[in-house]
């Protein structure tokens, strides 16, 4: 077979903040990949799926990266038990695609269908019912893994297991994901029976969140640009996964209204004056997302995807920021003050984000590099300001890691090695398993580097 | 209904079985490489529910196998509605120019390996008088180019081989359709920095299969490149010799 073809490519996340040209090679299968891994000539390598994640996580600018999208065969299926092997490549909207229409729902999904699996355990990715079904890795039962030493490996809660708690969360640095089997979950429909509920400020939010213990899925919006007394206000969705018979009873909720809105603004298309978001235009958007939901309660039963997937229906909206790109920051805090005292820097530093999304972790720390514990989690959607937005997201750091929170390495691309060690303390017992099957550090990623995490 | 696959691991080869498994078409996939081919059915199988396998097949050696390996797919999996040649090699210009060995490997490949399994099938659809024949040739088969002439040589052929086999089978009820494909994004075309739009394999293989459901005859995919391709079969040999293309 002939030897892999290596082609420079520019690669961005999401944020399309930073952009770096790296040697790409793009396997057709799984002995491909094996190949592209013998012929990486001693450089470094990293797996990089959909490029969902903000910031560097899948970036590596000294080295090699595969691209990991074109592994997706489905491999093995239980009809019964919904236990499902697929290749890393498998995007989670497939998933849900050709095995919705039997009955099953994939466990745990972000805010984007557009996430491979093998990037969805690399960063151990949330949903909206962390407090219900934690975190992807908790789902999957088995990998099988290309390691550094060139070995393929499958590993499970009872075979290697250090491996399988490292590369859950790992960033891809622990080796390639070639496959996983997962857990689906039993669906009576796709559908979703949700209530929102427009909420005036932090203190309703977080009483409406008590009470809504028993929905599968909760979310809200808040508003960022606000302060005083309106400050945080929003909008509260939580939701079950409607029975059949709901599922009959598909209705335009208020929802769709305001993904509408999102739509047209985020549309890039719409953007071709160079319009782009800045504080005004934030403030606008805001404003109107606020007051096109109802004031109260709203029931409706609505598809998955306005509920799951909001913004997917507006392709690249990432390109609305323009050149420059945009920085997501999310966090976790575990107490309540410090969301108060960080909406409050934001609200006085003038830099407006787009589209605030705040809700309430359940209390499993899944340890390692992994991002949720319990908490309340922010994620803040900020246009690049430059220097003003590094320096205010600093003063973020501090507020976060002085209460034991910690930011999400899947939307990072500034966070420093040494608040980074402050903010994960179980680094260190990561890093002494992925040392033990990753010596040289063959796996690395801008990231990596950035945080410490492998040599320089 | 059965599809048979020839060279069942490229990416638009796998885009088209998933076409042909999703409307309920068993499918049979043949490839060097059995154990990937074997995964890619597994793959059809879990999608789409239907009945899918990986068969060995080399283009080049054994050339008697092919008719054994037509007789086996429609053993296990019923008669071939639509055979699919996919395979294919590019090989390496500047190599195949310094030795001989290299060259050939992309004639037979392209051509001669074609031709037999082609050979193979239509014997079997003609029997039965009814049966499909899609050949994947390509662009570069319409004028030689100093750049890929190996290459393209041998997908001319093939072009004009498929268009001989289409009148010898018409009488017979079995349909020949050339598709000539332009820049698809498969791993020929990854390291490619052009100006020109690539092509899904999966919108390449929607195409294919509407094209092949239409009794198309031939057909180029994306469709501008019949324009591109007028035009540069236009271009006098005298110019064209100074273009460095
Ligand atoms: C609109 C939007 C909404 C989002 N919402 C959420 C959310 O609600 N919750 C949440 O947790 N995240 C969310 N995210 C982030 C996203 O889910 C993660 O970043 C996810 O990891 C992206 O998957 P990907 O396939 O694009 O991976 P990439 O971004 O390409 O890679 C992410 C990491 O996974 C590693 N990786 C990828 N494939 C493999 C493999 N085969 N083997 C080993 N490592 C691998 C990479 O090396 C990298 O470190 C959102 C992102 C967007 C754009």
């Amino acid at each position: 077979m002939s030897t892999t073809t290596w082609a420079s490519k520019s690669l961005a996340g999401w944020g399309r903040y930073p952009i770096v040209d790296t040697l790409c090679a793009r396997p057709e299968s799984q002995s491909q990949t094996l190949k592209a891994f013998h012929d990486r000539q001693g450089d470094a390598l990293l797996a990089h799926g959909f490029g969902r994640s903000y910031g560097d996580a899948a970036l590596l600018s000294q080295g090699r990266v595969v691209l990991t999208r074109r592994l997706k065969k489905m491999l093995e299926f239980d009809e019964a038990s919904g236990l499902l092997r697929v290749e890393a490549g498998v995007t989670i909207g497939e998933l849900i695609e050709v095995f919705l229409p039997r009955g099953w729902f994939v466990p745990v999904v972000p805010g984007t269908q557009f996430v491979s699996m093998g990037g969805a355990i690399g960063c151990n990715i949330h949903g909206k019912n962390h407090g219900h079904a934690g975190c992807f890795g908790d789902h999957v039962r088995s990998m099988e893994m290309l390691l550094a030493s060139g070995e393929v490996v499958r590993c499970s809660r009872e075979e290697h297991e250090d491996l399988f708690w490292a590369t859950i969360g790992g960033m891809g640095l622990t080796g390639i994901i070639l496959n996983a089997e997962i857990q689906l979950q039993a669906v009576e429909s796709g559908a979703i029976e949700m209530e929102s509920i427009r909420f005036n400020n932090l203190d309703e939010f977080f009483q409406i969140s008590a009470e809504s213990s028993d929905y599968f899925h909760t979310v809200s919006w808040i508003d960022c640009v606000k302060s005083g007394a309106q400050m945080g206000r929003g909008i509260f969705m939580r939701g079950r996964h409607a029975s059949a018979a709901q599922a009959r009873t598909l209705s335009e909720g208020p929802l769709e209204r305001v993904v509408e809105l999102a739509q047209r603004v985020l549309d890039g298309r719409a953007f071709e004056s160079n319009v782009l978001l800045n504080r005004a235009t934030i403030r606008l958007f805001n404003e109107a997302y606020y007051h096109k939901h109802p004031a109260g309660e709203h029931h409706s039963v609505v598809g998955y995807e306005p509920f799951f997937f909001p913004l997917d229906a507006v392709e690249n909206w990432n390109y609305v920021y323009g050149k420059r790109g945009f920085l997501q920051y999310q966090m976790v805090v575990p107490e309540r003050e410090a969301v108060r005292d960080i909406l409050k820097v934001i609200s006085e530093s003038k830099m407006a984000s787009f589209l605030a999304v705040i809700k309430e972790f359940g209390d499993q720390d899944h340890g390692g590099l992994s991002f949720p514990c319990g908490g309340t989690t922010l994620a803040l959607d900020f246009p690049n300001f430059g220097e003003p937005l590094l320096t205010m997201m600093d003063r973020l750091d501090e507020l976060v890691a002085e209460v034991g929170g910690r930011v999400y390495l899947g939307k990072d691309s500034r966070l420093s090695a040494e608040m980074f060690r402050r903010m994960y303390p179980t680094w260190e017992r990561w890093r002494e398993v992925r040392d033990r099957w990753d010596p040289q550090g063959v796996f690395q990623s801008d990231l990596s580097r950035r945080l410490g995490l492998t040599p320089a | 209904m059965t599809v048979l696959i020839l060279g069942a691991t490229s990416p638009i080869a796998q885009a088209v079985a998933d076409v042909y498994a999703a409307a309920g078409f068993s499918v049979a996939l043949a490839a060097r490489d059995v154990e990937e081919a074997g995964r890619a059915a597994r793959d059809l199988q879990i999608r789409h529910g239907v009945e899918a396998r990986g068969f060995a097949f080399d283009a080049c050696e054994d050339f008697e196998r092919h008719a054994a390996l037509v007789s086996e797919v429609e053993a296990t999996l019923g008669p071939v509605d639509v055979a699919l040649v996919a395979f294919g090699f590019m090989g390496d210009q500047q190599a195949s120019e310094e030795d001989f060995e290299k060259a050939r490997r992309v004639i037979e490949v392209n051509y001669t390996g074609a031709v037999s399994v082609c050979e193979a099938v239509a014997r079997a659809m003609e029997s039965r008088g009814a049966g499909s024949i899609i050949g994947l040739s390509s662009v570069a088969g319409e004028r030689g180019r100093a750049s890929n002439y190996f290459y393209g040589s041998a997908k001319g052929a093939l072009t004009l081989y498929l268009q001989g086999l289409r009148s010898r089978l018409a009488s017979k009820n079995v349909h020949v359709m050339t598709v000539k494909l332009g820049f698809v994004d498969t791993p020929m075309t990854f390291e490619l920095e052009t100006g020109i739009p690539v092509a899904s394999p999966q919108k390449a293989a929607q195409a294919i299969f509407n094209a092949q459901g239409r009794g198309v005859e031939t057909f180029y995919y994306p469709r501008f490149w019949g324009g591109i391709m007028g035009v540069i079969k236009s271009i006098p040999e005298k110019v064209f010799k100074r273009l460095s293309l």
